[in-house]
């Protein structure tokens, strides 16, 4: 089962077919392991082998434990101390990337700024053009569908306005890459989809490499070009499925029969590896 | 004739607002305190007199009242609580300034921290009060001892609060500065600090009143001038209404301090959700 697998049974046109551009991100080899504090180590990441080209959206599906999050602290230069190599644009990446925009699961905004000023956090890091970051901040929050909201704290806005504000701030420094692990898990269902869509939306106008992590199939199947599935113990890419939906993607087409194989086929190797 | 009629309009609405401001005055917690307070001044007026109760034991609050209102006159009471309000504050700041100072010290620097820390445990348990004598022996019985010593009472809250709100901050939004590779001194304007300040300023609010202690108790050890000072000239003469005057003087001086750390406080912490 350590094959991977490409799963194109109904359209032809997947991935496969075109042409294939150089990787905005290469994992290769990469290994991490933690020692316990009973002595032993625990295998977290084993030779994971993974390449995301320019503009895909590719998910990472698996159970929790299947070191699916430190699989993307490792792309996003938050985890020292790991086994192969990281390449972004086809070099070594280092320790932080200012080419990388990340959506945690918690939208981590700093309570005592504005919605604006939480937006501008990494033009101010980056040390950007200030009057530059704060037409584009304007834009985003448009764009995420917070306009109007630019004065207001992050205690007057709910848990998905909240996540929508740090998807804008992912995108402030303008990264090729975004990084987004678990971004709705804390959101209620409806929310849920309503910001699959958004995001979906975003990712079209703006065209970003997209890194997602889930646990939800039906969220992979939804949003991505690619489905990588990992299963724990050791923390391995079990398969690799595309999913030749078209786009644009519609909540209608949760209901479809093509939907369906693809999450069914997605259940079934999820349930294969966890054995 | 419109004009009149809307005149007319807002007068009445203006006489209902007015009739509704002081309804809900007479009900309002202000309205009962201040009923209470009355209520018990009279209680004790009529105690005091009907039971002859000597002034050098318990003087009514009418006497209370006459020698607050010579000692402001005179200009004695006004004399001296500048001494010990000036005393109070400067050593307040300078609590705060080096308590928050060290403790970002001993929070981002790990050999500061093994260096101090042993001796924070230490000393934290002590009552530092009981250090005034020193303190008196070595800077003597002007203002800089009694500074000295309300700086002394007054650092450990806010010293140990900046350690544990420095080192509180939740991990996310230091992955979110490292990720943009943020360095250590950029991290800890932008986050740690403004994340510690709920703490800080409940140390501070502890640290005001310890203040307000110290600098009596500094006066009371020994001392030229200031309330504390006045306490024990009244206290030799048995002047027990003037005890109380002064009583009432230090009770206003620390709900004027205490207003202005909830102001502050609303200032610097509207977004502590903790606090709304």
């Amino acid at each position: 089962m350590a094959a991977v697998m490409s799963a194109t049974p109904f359209i032809a046109g997947g991935r496969a077919d075109r042409p294939r551009q150089p990787a905005v991100v290469a994992l290769r080899d990469i290994t991490k392991t933690y020692d316990t504090a009973a002595g032993g180590t625990v295998h977290a990441l084993s030779r994971i082998n993974l390449e995301v080209g320019s503009g895909e959206f590719v998910s990472v599906l698996g159970a929790s434990g299947c070191g699916k999050t430190t699989l993307l602290r490792i792309i996003g230069g938050l985890e020292d101390g790991y086994g192969g190599e990281l390449l972004l644009h086809g070099r070594k990446g280092g320790a932080s990337h200012p080419d990388v925009g990340i959506v945690f699961q918690d939208a981590n905004l700093l309570p005592w700024r504005s919605i604006l000023q939480n937006v501008l956090l990494p033009a101010q890091v980056l040390r950007l053009d200030k009057n530059r970051s704060i037409a584009h901040a304007h834009e985003l929050l448009e764009l995420v569908g917070l306009q109007g909201f630019e004065d207001k704290y992050p205690f007057e806005l709910s848990g998905g306005m909240r996540q929508r504000v740090s998807i804008a701030r992912a995108l402030i420094h303008d990264p090729s890459i975004l990084l987004m692990d678990e971004p709705f898990g804390a959101l209620d269902a409806l929310t849920r989809e309503v910001m699959n869509q958004e995001v979906l939306k975003i990712w079209d106008r703006t065209r970003k490499t997209v890194f997602m992590i889930t646990h939800s199939i039906s969220e992979a199947v939804f949003m991505s070009d690619r489905v990588v599935v990992m299963s724990p113990r050791p923390g391995r890419v079990i398969a690799e499925v595309d999913i030749p939906l078209p786009r644009p993607r519609t909540l209608e087409m949760l209901g479809d029969e093509g939907f369906a194989v693809l999450t069914r086929d997605l259940r079934r190797r999820l349930d294969h590896g966890a054995v | 004739m419109t004009i009149d009629a809307t005149a007319a309009a807002e007068m009445l609405a203006s006489h209902k607002r007015e009739r509704l401001r002081w309804k809900s005055f007479y009900s309002s917690d202000a309205m009962i305190s201040l009923l209470g307070f009355v209520l018990l001044a009279g209680t004790w007026e009529a105690a005091v007199y009907l039971f002859k109760i000597p002034d050098f034991i318990l003087p009514a609050p009418s006497a209370i009242v006459m020698s607050l209102y010579s000692g402001l006159v005179s200009g004695v009471f006004i004399y001296n609580f500048l001494v010990t309000a000036f005393q109070t504050l400067v050593g307040f700041f300078v609590a705060a300034i080096i308590g928050t100072a060290l403790g970002a010290a001993v929070a981002q620097f790990r050999v500061i921290e093994r260096v101090v820390y042993p001796w924070l445990v230490a000393l934290q348990t002590l009552p530092k009060i009981a250090l005034a004598p020193l303190i008196i022996i070595w800077a003597g019985y002007g203002i800089s001892s009694k500074i000295i010593i309300v700086a002394l009472a007054a650092i450990f809250p806010v010293l140990v609060n900046t350690i544990m709100g420095l080192k509180s901050c939740d991990q996310g939004k230091l992955d979110l500065m490292r990720s943009l590779g943020a360095g250590p001194w950029e991290t800890f304007r932008t986050v740690r600090l403004p994340n510690a300040l709920p703490f800080i300023f409940a140390g501070l609010n502890v640290a005001i009143v310890l203040a307000i202690l110290g600098s009596i108790v500094g006066e009371f050890v020994g001392s030229k001038a200031g309330l504390g000072n006045l306490i024990l000239e009244a206290n030799f003469q048995f002047d027990v209404a003037r005890i109380f005057a002064v009583l009432v003087i230090l009770g206003c001086f620390g709900v004027v301090l205490s207003q202005m750390m909830r102001i502050a406080q609303r200032h610097f912490l509207f977004w502590n959700k903790a606090l709304n």
